[in-house]
């Protein structure tokens, strides 16, 4: 049989060809998705803790900045924006208040995953400081004052008046548990 | 020294290890087909089950937690189960015969990817019967229903798909090495007959995607049993990811499911039109471009899910550039009937009703493809309606029309054409019966994947499931008719059975013998 040898190199190839394709699913398409969406904005995901540097306020700007606070799937807390809404100039460093009562009889551990839109805004939108960069614990019946300093930046896209940021607060208690007892 | 295979009258023992043991071309294509004979059975239990409960508005016969195992069951068992394996034995039997191998290139390796397939099936059905019940989230598993809120037995459906992958990939590494190294001599590729080469350009395309698939599952299964975040958002993840890895499966595999099913009308239409197929080098670049397409256009079945503008008028005009090869292909099948010299048998009755009813399917597809549009469509009856008319109308009615087709070829026996006519009539008009009224139900807003309708839905949804289970009892005759043909139909030793056929295989005896060419013939 001279197709043999011919058959295993075939068979060598494919194999690898469907070991790659596996690889490629799992190890190169999400962050090439991350990536994606971190260079479009699509995903509204905003990037992490913003060391702020010196701008001039653009004055002649007025942004509006509007909050939502949502609560997952199960989660109980209350959870809402002092103020709904503010007036800032590109620039201008601005410190607002999340409210969070854990209204349950257990300790719990909460994670606001925030999102911004329109989706061209989100590379514009700076946090200086956000509760959201840790997980939030609230001690049974404890509620919490979370605060966010942020900064719009003045290259914003001059079509965007209008930003709006938005809290999902996800129950994490579960999974920190798991870990937990993973350590020890 | 050709011998036999072990039979009854060997005595059980060894017939049952020919059976496992066997590395014969013809015997697994057998087991592949009949395998997926009985999941198709199972799958359209399931079916009927989802149409008694939908007979009338109210919950009448099962909780709505098991509505939504069964409408999962089905989808997976019909795609993975009852579609993929049934063109996959066609591929066993035929592509040898048609291309003038003596065997598949792979053959112990094409044991191994048949039998692993009744264990991925006895797993994804056990979950069934198992606390928490099966799979309720849909064929399409989106996360994070199909994790975080997914009942505990996912763990065997991830386990199950990760099984059905490997089926696939080895059929398909098999069936690329049989057809690129075995060709008798002369047969150049452009001389392959037109199933070979659907089969092969479906080969690459599950070799590419299935372990797509499998990644997706594994990711899964990491999200659910070891704290990943990969779909996750309180982790920072995002469920869109999964659609978009999904889908990026999802849509080759239609392609996967209905290539096979154009090469298999390839072979009917000239054969009972008694002309050459038209156009064959067009057939094949058209089949070769919509296998490219496809996987660049996954995204059309989740413009819902917030795209930018350009994303969607991307994928739609992509979707849209579909349509012209496989008009192509459409146009060819009509001009090759065209003044030919047509008889309607069976297998003929099947073609002409897949070229109508797949066209049709096609064109509501182009309907959801159009972005605008689809916000209303999406997740409606009208979905169910379109890929049920190029699902069923296309692949089950091809697959149909090859059984009728080369039955007299695999046994030597005639099939009845009268039940096989009378078969197609009903399920034909079943069929049409079952699914037409989708498309009303759909436009008018009736949701997919509910246990439960409003009032305004009920006459169409009556109609709807009266041909459900006309289309069910069709497949019933379908299955006695072959048993009868196998066990007492009229024995042919014509080797081309069919005046038109052309072809390699109809140089072979009929029946066709356990061992064939095992001297290579001259192609001129």
């Amino acid at each position: 049989m001279s197709a043999r040898p011919n058959n295993r190199s075939l068979l060598v190839k494919l194999t690898g060809l469907a070991v790659a394709m596996f690889m490629f699913a799992i190890f190169v398409l999400p962050p090439l998705y991350d990536l994606f969406c971190e260079i479009t904005g699509i995903g509204g995901k905003t990037d992490g803790a913003y060391t702020a540097v010196a701008v001039e306020v653009d004055r002649s700007r007025d942004i509006e900045v509007q909050f939502v606070a949502t609560n997952n799937a199960t989660m109980p807390w209350d959870f809402y924006p002092i103020e709904e809404r503010v007036m800032v100039h590109p620039g201008e460093s601005r410190a607002v208040v999340f409210y969070a009562h854990n209204r349950t009889g257990q300790d719990m551990l909460g994670q606001a995953i925030p999102n911004v839109l329109p989706n061209n805004a989100a590379d514009y939108f700076h946090k200086t400081e956000c509760f959201c960069f840790n997980n939030q614990p609230l001690a049974a019946g404890e509620s919490a004052e979370l605060e966010l300093v942020f900064i719009v930046d003045p290259d914003l896209p001059a079509s965007v008046n209008t930003v709006t940021l938005s809290y999902t607060m996800f129950d994490i208690t579960d999974r920190a548990v798991a870990q937990v007892s993973q350590v020890q | 020294m050709a011998h036999g295979p072990a039979t009854l009258a060997d005595g059980w023992g060894k017939y049952i290890s020919r059976w496992v043991f066997t590395t014969n071309h013809k015997d697994i294509g057998t087991l592949y087909l009949w395998f997926s004979f009985a999941m198709f059975i199972m799958g359209g239990a399931f079916a009927m089950i989802i149409r008694a409960e939908l007979f009338q508005p109210g919950m009448q016969l099962i909780k709505p937690e098991f509505f939504n195992q069964m409408t999962t069951m089905h989808g997976l068992v019909m795609v993975f189960g009852a579609i993929m394996p049934a063109f996959v034995g066609l591929a066993n039997w035929m592509i040898p015969m048609m291309i003038g191998a003596p065997d598949m290139a792979l053959p112990r390796m094409n044991n191994l990817s048949f039998w692993i397939l009744p264990f991925a099936f006895a797993i994804l059905t056990a979950t069934l019967f198992m606390e928490g019940g099966g799979p309720n989230f849909g064929w399409t598993f989106y996360a994070p229903l199909s994790t975080t809120y997914a009942p505990d037995t996912v763990n065997y459906f991830i386990f199950g798909v990760h099984i059905m992958g490997a089926s696939s990939i080895m059929g398909s590494i098999n069936i690329i090495a049989t057809v690129m190294n075995m060709r008798a001599p002369g047969m150049t590729y452009m001389k392959m007959p037109m199933f070979v080469w659907t089969w092969v350009i479906t080969a690459f395309l599950l070799v590419a995607v299935m372990p797509v698939l499998a990644g997706a599952v594994t990711m899964m299964l990491m999200d659910i049993n070891f704290g990943t975040s990969f779909f996750d958002a309180a982790g920072g993840g995002d469920p869109v990811l999964f659609q978009h890895i999904f889908w990026f499966f999802g849509h080759p595999e239609v392609y996967i499911i209905i290539l096979p099913a154009f090469g298999v009308v390839s072979h009917i239409i000239p054969t009972f039109s008694r002309k050459p197929l038209f156009g064959y080098s067009s057939m094949v670049y058209a089949t070769a471009a919509i296998a490219f397409l496809s996987f660049v256009v996954w995204a059309h079945h989740m413009f819902t899910v917030g795209m930018p503008i350009a994303g969607e008028l991307y994928f739609m005009y992509a979707t849209m550039l579909i349509a012209v090869p496989t008009g192509v292909k459409v146009f060819n099948w009509i001009t090759t009937m065209y003044r030919g010299s047509l008889t309607y048998e069976t297998p003929m009755l099947f073609s002409i009703a897949f070229v109508i009813l797949f066209t049709f399917g096609g064109f509501t597809g182009m309907m959801l493809s159009i972005a605008a549009a689809d916000m209303q469509y999406h997740d409606t009856y009208f979905v169910v309606a379109h890929f049920h008319y190029v699902m069923v109308a296309g692949a089950v009615f091809s697959g149909t029309a090859a059984v009728y087709y080369w039955l007299p070829k695999w046994c030597g026996k005639m099939y009845d054409e009268t039940m096989g006519k009378v078969q197609f009539w009903i399920a034909f008009i079943g069929f049409n019966i079952t699914f037409m009224p989708q498309h009303f139900l759909g436009l008018a807003g009736m949701p997919r994947r509910y246990a439960d309708y409003g009032l305004q839905f009920a006459d169409w949804n009556m109609v709807s499931s009266i041909g459900a289970f006309m289309y069910g009892g069709a497949q019933i005759l379908f299955l006695f008719n072959v048993i009868r043909t196998i066990g007492w139909g009229k024995p042919t030793n014509d080797p081309k059975v069919w005046e038109g056929a052309q072809g390699l295989e109809w140089t072979l005896p009929t029946p066709a013998p356990y061992h064939t060419f095992a001297t290579p013939p001259k192609i001129k």
